[in-house]
């Protein structure tokens, strides 16, 4: 197409999603959301021999969340949990060509939903959870709070207008 | 690939009978309007002939209405120009909470400068309680601004009781009749409005131009300072080439008003008839009471940005109140205001006809949508069938 809002890689998995659906018995779970903007995405993983040999999405959200989250399920595919854990969105934004300011959350989303779903493998398996990532599993959480309180002043007009 | 332009709420194709009329204007007839020269005079009775056309068909008076750039201006000046004028008597204004950005803004920035603003609640279909607005008036009200028709689900407002009642408090009353005007028949008289604000490129007219009907005797303060323009209500050269586009614009919509109209309500009702048979799937506003050009809808699990963009793929244009396609990642005003849900508004798709509309494109859509609807639903982790 002439004018696209987004990159032909983006573009490219909005059309045709990789690896969608669930996984029955995930050894790892991810579910991420966050309220503000409404996406939600969940990401089942299957590991043998610490490696993820299986991983499956699904994603309620814009074009770029759904891309993003094909893309991830691409190149997290056949990588051990170690090298896993190290893709952060940057890693993603890269792949992607270029993201709109104003989308980057949508890939630190995908990027949360990996490191959340590792998390549970680790923690389901009795293995060791690296620091960093028990700290990222904070931060997601507290990610919520913080995105709600940063867009307070709309929030609070849009109260207003509901007259609540 | 077939071409469907389905958002004629947000702007329309320049009719080329206006085009034409516009044409001269640009370089053989153009003349300041100030100009004390035939090339002038020419001009000026070019601006005064097509001031005569755009108020018979609201049934106003020639002076009373001022040319502008855009609908956005007209709005501006109107709430900020009754604001300043008035403000001895009250700083009090009353609008609703389904209002276009043109009005709500303003009226945030006007909160900032010390007047008070009643923001009234609508119910699921997006219309006020005539009660309630009645209740709010206070001694101290000068205007209330209430749309006529809602841009995004099409809900015709009750502006001549509405402007009764301001009548009877006398207060006054703005209507921004951006999506109504050229669709339906207006009187200012019968319907008690003091001010109005409309934009051409809604019908068929260029962007650019706007009008604002304002009452002989209102109390008002202009926007913009200069040269004396518009009654001094609006000065700048006058933007003739696209003040004759606005004025046969509204033309022909005289004459061919009633028979689109009849053509785009049963174009949308087929519409809306054959959307709705996809499972979950909701109209925003009333069945009846809406723009004939507009229809709204929204569907369970699935986000709008990526709706309306498959859509395009297959040649649909179409847009969405959805959190994802706004700047601030908050969903449409009017849908919450209505009563939807963050993630329902999500859902939501505005389709909106035009005189181009076929019965074949609407045939293509219902082929396509549930397609859509159905891939997009098969990604969604939201609980339902489709998982």
């Amino acid at each position: 197409m002439k004018y696209s809002l987004y990159t032909k890689e983006i573009m490219k998995h909005f059309r045709n999603p990789k690896n969608v659906g669930k996984i029955k018995n995930p050894d790892g779970k991810g579910r991420v959301g966050n309220l503000i903007c409404g996406d939600v995405m969940e990401l089942y993983i299957k590991v043998k021999n610490s490696k993820i040999v299986g991983i499956k999405f699904q994603t309620f959200g814009c074009v770029v969340a759904l891309a993003v989250s094909s893309m991830l399920t691409e190149m997290v595919k056949g990588k051990t949990i170690k090298q896993a854990i190290k893709i952060t969105n940057k890693d993603i934004i890269k792949k992607s060509g270029k993201v709109p300011p104003i989308k980057v959350h949508c890939s630190i989303l995908a990027a949360d939903a990996l490191h959340e779903a590792i998390y549970d493998y680790l923690l389901k398996n009795k293995l060791k959870i690296p620091e960093k990532l028990k700290k990222e599993h904070k931060r997601i959480k507290s990610n919520l709070e913080q995105l709600e309180s940063l867009h307070g002043e709309h929030v609070k007009f849009e109260e207003k207008l509901l007259n609540k | 690939m077939k071409k469907i332009y389905l958002d004629y709420a947000a702007t329309t194709p320049v009719d080329t009978r206006v085009l034409k009329a516009m044409e001269p204007y640009f370089n053989k007839k153009f003349g300041n309007t100030m100009g004390l020269y035939s090339l002038g005079l020419e001009a000026k009775k070019a601006l005064e002939d097509s001031r005569k056309t755009v108020a018979k068909f609201m049934k106003a008076g020639s002076e009373e209405i001022v040319f502008t750039g855009s609908a956005t201006e007209s709005i501006n000046s109107v709430l900020k120009g009754i604001a300043f004028a008035n403000k001895g008597k009250g700083k009090h204004i009353i609008t609703s909470s389904i209002e276009h950005h043109a009005v709500l803004e303003t009226c945030k920035w006007l909160e900032k400068q010390g007047f008070e603003i009643t923001y009234l609640p609508v119910d699921n279909y997006g219309f006020i309680n005539l009660i309630q607005l009645e209740n709010a008036i206070r001694k101290d009200t000068i205007l209330v601004s209430i749309m006529h028709a809602n841009n995004e689900i099409g809900t015709i407002e009750p502006i001549k009781d509405i402007g009764k009642i301001c009548s009877n408090h006398d207060v006054y009353f703005h209507t921004d009749a951006v999506q109504s005007f050229g669709k339906m028949p207006i009187d200012v008289n019968k319907m008690n409005i003091d001010l109005l604000s409309l934009s051409a490129h809604k019908f068929y007219g260029p962007k650019g131009v706007g009008a604002t009907f304002v009452r002989k005797g209102v109390k008002i303060e202009p926007l913009l300072h200069g040269g004396g323009h518009e009654f001094g209500l609006r000065s700048s050269t006058s933007n003739i080439a696209g003040v004759v586009g606005l004025a046969k614009a509204v033309k022909l919509r005289k004459k061919e008003m009633k028979s689109e109209t009849k053509k785009l309500t049963k174009l949308r009702d087929r519409l809306i008839e054959g959307v709705l048979k996809i499972e979950n799937s909701h109209l925003n506003g009333h069945p009846t009471m809406r723009l004939s050009n507009n229809a709204n809808f929204w569907f369970s699990f699935i986000e709008g940005e990526s709706l309306v963009v498959q859509l395009d793929s297959y040649g649909i244009m179409g847009s969405t109140g959805s959190a994802c396609s706004s700047d601030t990642l908050e969903p449409s005003h009017v849908l919450r205001a209505i009563g939807l849900k963050h993630e329902e508004a999500h859902g939501s798709l505005r389709l909106t006809l035009g005189k181009y509309t076929t019965k074949a494109d609407i045939n293509y859509v219902l082929k396509v949508l549930p397609k859509i609807v159905k891939k997009l639903r098969k990604i969604s982790p939201f609980k339902g069938k489709w998982n």
